[in-house]
């Protein structure tokens, strides 16, 4: 087996007293798609900074393309690709400047330049758009050229951070269209982080990541059976009589998720016709799903992604408060 | 693009079009041109992005036309007995030629705040390049962009009777040059942790109202009452005005009391400030604040 594309060792980054990552490991194989999954403010970004040599590690180590990101800063950024969250194009220039002034940047042989745009930009579908100033783009449209232009230098690894946050669902699709075809014309390795749970499941292998650390680590489909179980969720009257009526009756411990009385069983679809005859609390309705990796989440981290984010929010909010009350007192 | 293929590699009859191989290019080792190449494409974009914006060209003369005409001209019957004889518009045009890069410098530091805040930055500063390459290119970009409009400036001397001697022309670029970089050091040093345009204006008309009118560019530097002169020696855009009215009178023929009283230069403590020190004074000041500049840079994430 060739070296890693990227391996990283009890990577650690503290921001004054709040440590952001605390001891992640992990290793990515040469072409691999390799997804980082997990809430926001779970610390991907931080994460993917630091791979990208925009952040300096706190403590632990980071090879990627076979580099080390704090003493050979300059040498990983000839060989990575980089979309960010945000959109960092030029929106006076058009496509092809944006693209060019991006090659020069980064002293890409001139003869070459030509034939490299033409081929990222068909890849993207924005060929035939060249000559058209970013400002007059799309979101999607932007989104593609600059996957285009992160491509532009052959990088060995493509960083994509949260490729299709704020992109409709049709968007999102083609933009994953090109990321698969992309791996199968170019030898590239993908590090990715999303929120989405269906995307994240296009990866070949993933890493949940909760409050700073890598809760679980292995390829979707192994992910899922590790759960083991299907998710029951009822709508009911009284909640809180079902909860109790639950663990009474059935031994079975229920949580509250995103409003509704949430269980983990094994066979739900079976399990369904008991719940109705014993349960003795009127039932509104009942959905039974396979594992997904939503219910992988939720077996690591004991929440669902959406909760952990409102969560997340609410803290924010309440330490905005006391900070704001503290002030005064 | 080429589209020849190995003949044997040729699909047998597959229906989607093939694959051309991939064009494959490679990042040179970072070195001396890398830095070079960075630098001139901070510059160039800063022409370029100039040249593009006709509304700032025109927004960035009117200013100091304003100060010079309208100013001059309305003033002059207050100061008729005062210049001895000297039109006011040709005592204050050292001052204009001055704040007229400065204003410009200074909307050229501003952008380095729009392209952080619409992310352009970012994509330089992951570039294999050095931080250091991208603030002195900015420097660079904005006192060229400062200088064209400063030229401009300068066409004006005939109409506030100032002749067009090339020694006198040559002098008076120099300085605007000189004049520009540091200005647009100073900008990208407090762009540096300026995160919103607004802020940058805010700070921007703090500093350089009170700079401009301190500085001398609308009244002699001598007789002031002691608080202002203080405030004048300290501002540092005095070094910039008194060796740009001190070459312009040079090249005037007007009486030497005249002179004494429009051109007294700037003295500390009675001692009278060579010009060349003046200028010294200004290049090293641009000189910290693009090391200033290029530190915050360098440490910021």
């Amino acid at each position: 087996m060739s070296a890693p594309a990227i391996s990283v060792s009890d990577l650690h980054k503290r921001f004054n007293e709040v440590y952001a990552v605390r001891g992640v490991d992990f290793e990515v194989a040469p072409g691999e798609v390799f997804g980082f999954l997990g809430p926001n403010g779970a610390g991907k970004t931080t994460t993917i900074n630091m791979l990208c040599t925009l952040v300096k590690p706190t403590s632990g180590s980071a090879m990627v393309a076979g580099f080390d990101v704090t003493r050979e800063r300059d040498d990983v950024r000839r060989h990575i690709g980089l979309v960010f969250q945000d959109p960092t194009l030029d929106s006076y220039l058009t496509a092809a400047q944006n693209l060019k002034l991006h090659a020069e940047l980064y002293g890409i042989q001139s003869g070459l330049v030509g034939p490299r745009m033409h081929q990222v930009l068909d890849m993207v579908g924005l060929w035939d758009r060249k000559d058209s100033t970013v400002g007059t783009f799309s979101g999607g449209m932007r989104r593609r050229l600059e996957i285009a232009r992160g491509l532009m230098h052959s990088p060995r690894v493509l960083f994509l951070d949260e490729p299709t946050i704020g992109l409709d669902p049709q968007t999102r699709r083609s933009i994953w269209t090109y990321i698969r075809e992309l791996k199968e014309s170019e030898e590239i390795t993908i590090f990715m982080t999303t929120h989405y749970m269906d995307e994240a499941e296009w990866c070949e292998r993933i890493a949940i990541m909760d409050h700073g650390e890598i809760v679980a680590l292995d390829d979707p489909q192994a992910l899922k059976a590790q759960v083991g179980t299907d998710r029951v969720t009822i709508h009911t009257d009284d909640d809180d009589a079902a909860i109790a009526a639950l663990a009474e009756r059935f031994g079975i411990e229920a949580r509250i998720a995103e409003g509704a009385v949430t269980i983990q069983v094994p066979g739900g679809e079976e399990f369904v016709p008991r719940l109705f005859a014993e349960l003795g609390v009127p039932i509104r309705s009942v959905s039974v799903s396979r594992p997904t990796l939503d219910d992988v989440f939720m077996s690591y981290t004991g929440t669902t992604i959406r909760d952990a984010e409102e969560d997340a929010g609410k803290n924010r909010n309440r330490v905005m408060m006391q900070m704001m009350h503290g002030g005064r007192r | 693009m080429s589209t020849t293929e190995a003949p044997g590699a040729a699909p047998a009859a597959a229906p989607p079009a093939p694959r051309p191989a991939p064009v494959r290019v490679s990042v040179p080792k970072h070195s001396i041109a890398s830095e070079l190449r960075a630098i001139r494409i901070m510059w160039k974009r800063d022409l370029v992005r100039f040249v593009n914006d006709r509304i700032r060209i025109a927004a960035s003369l009117a200013q100091p036309l304003l100060f010079l005409f309208v100013m001059g001209s309305g003033l002059q019957q207050l100061s008729r007995a005062g210049t001895h004889g000297v039109n006011l518009k040709t005592f204050i045009y050292p001052g204009i030629l001055c704040i007229a890069v400065m204003f410009t410098a200074m909307f050229s530091a501003a952008s380095i705040v729009w392209d952080r805040e619409f992310g352009f930055l970012r994509e330089m500063m992951v570039a294999p390049v050095n931080r250091s390459s991208i603030v002195i290119g900015k420097c660079l970009g904005g006192a060229t962009v400062a200088c064209t409009q400063g030229v401009i400036m300068i066409a004006l001397a005939g109409l506030v009777h100032v002749p067009y001697d090339p020694l006198l022309i040559l002098g008076v670029f120099g300085l605007q040059l000189l004049l520009a970089f540091t200005i647009t050091a100073f900008g990208v040093m407090v762009a540096a942790r300026i995160k919103q345009m607004q802020s940058f204006f805010g700070v921007m008309q703090m500093v350089v109202m009170p700079m401009f009118f301190i500085s001398g560019a609308l009244f002699p530097a001598s007789g002031l009452p002691r608080w202002l002169e203080i405030l004048n020696r300290i501002d540092p855009l005095t070094y910039a005005v008194d060796p740009m009215r001190r070459l312009v009178f040079n090249h005037l023929t007007i009486s030497p009391a005249a002179r004494r009283a429009l051109d007294p230069g700037v003295t500390w403590w009675g001692w009278h400030v060579p010009a060349l020190l003046e200028a010294g004074v200004v290049a090293l000041l641009g000189l910290l604040m693009l090391a200033i500049a290029i530190w915050e840079f360098s440490t910021s994430e």
